[in-house]
């Protein structure tokens, strides 16, 4: 097998920068953008795909925050190398399906990338730590902005950028978040509080998916509409929703800490135990093992500054990162024996918990 | 389980159910394995409600206005278009505009773009407007046999032109 440079690299959630905080993990946002002379990518011949590829490709190449970056063709890389950069992000599923001329642009530190020939021609993604919205945007701005240098966009003065599916255009803008709820889920108000945020127009997703509690209690909360409202009043929109969930967060860590902190503390202990000597473990369990770490970090029990490397973690827990690891394809039982070594290891030299901060910090 | 519901997308019995809440309107999907598969819901990153509603909005029933329209820049159709839910080119936004301007409304805040557009492209709208101006001054100037002013604005004219297609030649 042939490993990318890029992937060798450290998953970081982290690309550099400062540390991500307690309950927002990551902020993200992309834009949608399609070239004005081409069908869209569902609709072009393949001849016309490649020419897509190539003039994107270059194009974005030639933007100064996308020098010296790594351009991938799709076609060129085999599946384990694809399903490590949908766990990092990087690109999406249905990028890693695509066919003919599909295709990334990752810039040096993995924290933007530009797919080309997904469902639309271009979708520019900026991502960083913590909760960062304005500079995420500046960002994806500067970034959108070199490559209308080089090419003709698709775009109209009443409907904005013009996108293959109607419920990108306008803006083409999805900005989204990562966020670290456990409070919520173990008060089982998860899904009173996804009730509310789809009220308001936003969306509820998983990190990797499969069941909300199954997943670390990792939660990606996103802007639906994007035709309507300029840039910066959807980024203002879902910046008040989220701030309304982190305080609701930490009510919920405060109330369970006060009413029951014996039942709270012990599932931390037992994850921590669990990771420290298990020889066996799922991908889930992984997750939820992780996430009560993060939680750990959060309440004090460990030093704030672990935070990074507990995310680093939950990503390369992924089936995907286990087997890049492994330098191939592992079936699940064994990819489940190396995971739980991995994790033994890079957990050994994490301090012991020290549960007396718990009360002091509450 | 109870009722056997049928995927809205093929109509074979439904394994996956899912309901959203936008803007206090309940929407309600079902669908068949194959389809939740191809339609992105097992996919966390991709997918929304609003998306599958977009196709299904359109669904089956549906055959009235707009239902024979064909976009002449690329030859999808606003068949097409219900079938998959994507439009083919940029120009569908105009050729199958009854269908397509209806959708906008239910799916965001307004109908109108209020985010940031294209630099280049509003400086060539621009040029393009002073050009299309110093064209008829300089005309008018002919007519008037006013020649002084037709070669100032010849000069004119081609700086203007220079500019406007120095950043395409780059492309």
């Amino acid at each position: 097998m042939n490993i990318l440079p890029i992937l060798d690299t450290p998953a970081e959630v982290v690309p550099g920068g400062s540390p991500p905080g307690p309950i927002v993990l990551s902020t993200r946002i992309r834009l949608a953008r399609n070239l004005r002379d081409f069908p869209f990518p569902g609709w072009a011949k393949e001849a016309q795909r490649r020419e897509i590829f190539a003039r994107c490709a270059q194009a974005a190449q030639d933007t100064a925050p996308m020098k010296k970056a790594y351009v991938l063709d799709l076609a060129a890389l085999d599946d384990l190398e694809k399903q490590v950069l949908v766990e990092r992000h990087l690109i999406s599923r249905e990028l890693s399906a695509g066919a003919q001329g599909a295709g990334v642009i990752i810039s040096r530190d993995q924290s933007m990338s530009v797919m080309i020939n997904e469902e639309d021609h271009l979708r520019v993604q900026v991502m960083r730590p913590g909760f960062q919205f304005k500079r995420v945007w500046k960002m994806a701005d500067a970034l959108d902005n070199g490559l209308e240098e080089k090419l003709d966009l698709a775009f109209s003065a009443e409907l904005g950028y013009l996108t293959a599916c109607p419920t990108n255009v306008g803006t083409g803008l999805r900005a989204s978040v990562m966020m670290h709820l456990p409070g919520l889920v173990l008060a089982s108000q998860m899904e009173q509080a996804i009730r509310a945020v789809n009220q308001l127009g936003l969306a509820v997703r998983g990190w990797y998916g499969e069941g909300s509690e199954a997943s670390g209690s990792i939660f990606q909360i996103s802007n639906q509409q994007t035709l309507g409202e300029s840039e910066e009043e959807i980024i203002k929109r879902i910046t008040s929703v989220l701030q309304t969930i982190v305080e609701q967060e930490q009510n919920a860590r405060a109330k369970l800490m006060e009413s029951d902190s014996a039942k709270l503390l012990d599932k931390i202990g037992r994850a921590f135990g669990t990771v420290r000597n298990a020889h066996v473990m799922t991908s889930v369990e992984a997750m939820n093992c992780l996430s009560l770490l993060r939680l750990a970090a959060d309440l004090g029990l460990l030093p704030e500054t672990e935070r990074s490397r507990i995310d680093r973690l939950l990503i390369e827990s992924q089936p995907g990162h286990v087997q890049l690891a492994a330098r191939g394809t592992l079936e699940t039982q064994k990819r489940d024996v190396a995971r739980a070594r991995f994790l033994r290891e890079q957990v050994a030299s994490l301090p012991v918990l020290n549960f007396d901060r718990a009360f002091e910090k509450n | 389980m109870g009722e056997s519901l049928h995927c809205d997308l093929c109509g074979k019995p439904a394994q996956v159910h899912l309901t959203q809440i936008v803007k206090n309107q309940i929407q309600k999907v079902d669908l068949c394995e194959e389809c939740a598969k191809t339609s992105g819901v097992t996919d966390p990153e991709g997918f929304s409600l609003a998306d599958l509603l977009a196709k299904s909005f359109t669904g089956p029933a549906e055959e009235s206005e707009g239902a024979n329209l064909v976009c002449e820049q690329c030859g999808s159709s606003a068949r097409d278009f219900r079938k998959t839910g994507r439009l083919g080119c940029a120009a569908c936004y105009g050729a199958l505009q009854p269908v397509v301007l209806p959708l906008l409304a239910g799916l965001h805040k307004g109908a109108r773009h209020k985010g940031k557009a294209p630099a280049r492209q509003w400086r060539r709208l621009e040029l393009t407007r002073e050009i299309e101006s110093l064209e008829r001054q300089m005309q008018e100037a002919i007519k008037g046999e006013d020649l002084e002013t037709a070669a100032r604005c010849r000069d004119q004219l081609g700086a203007l032109r220079a500019k406007l297609e120095g950043p395409v030649a780059a492309s």
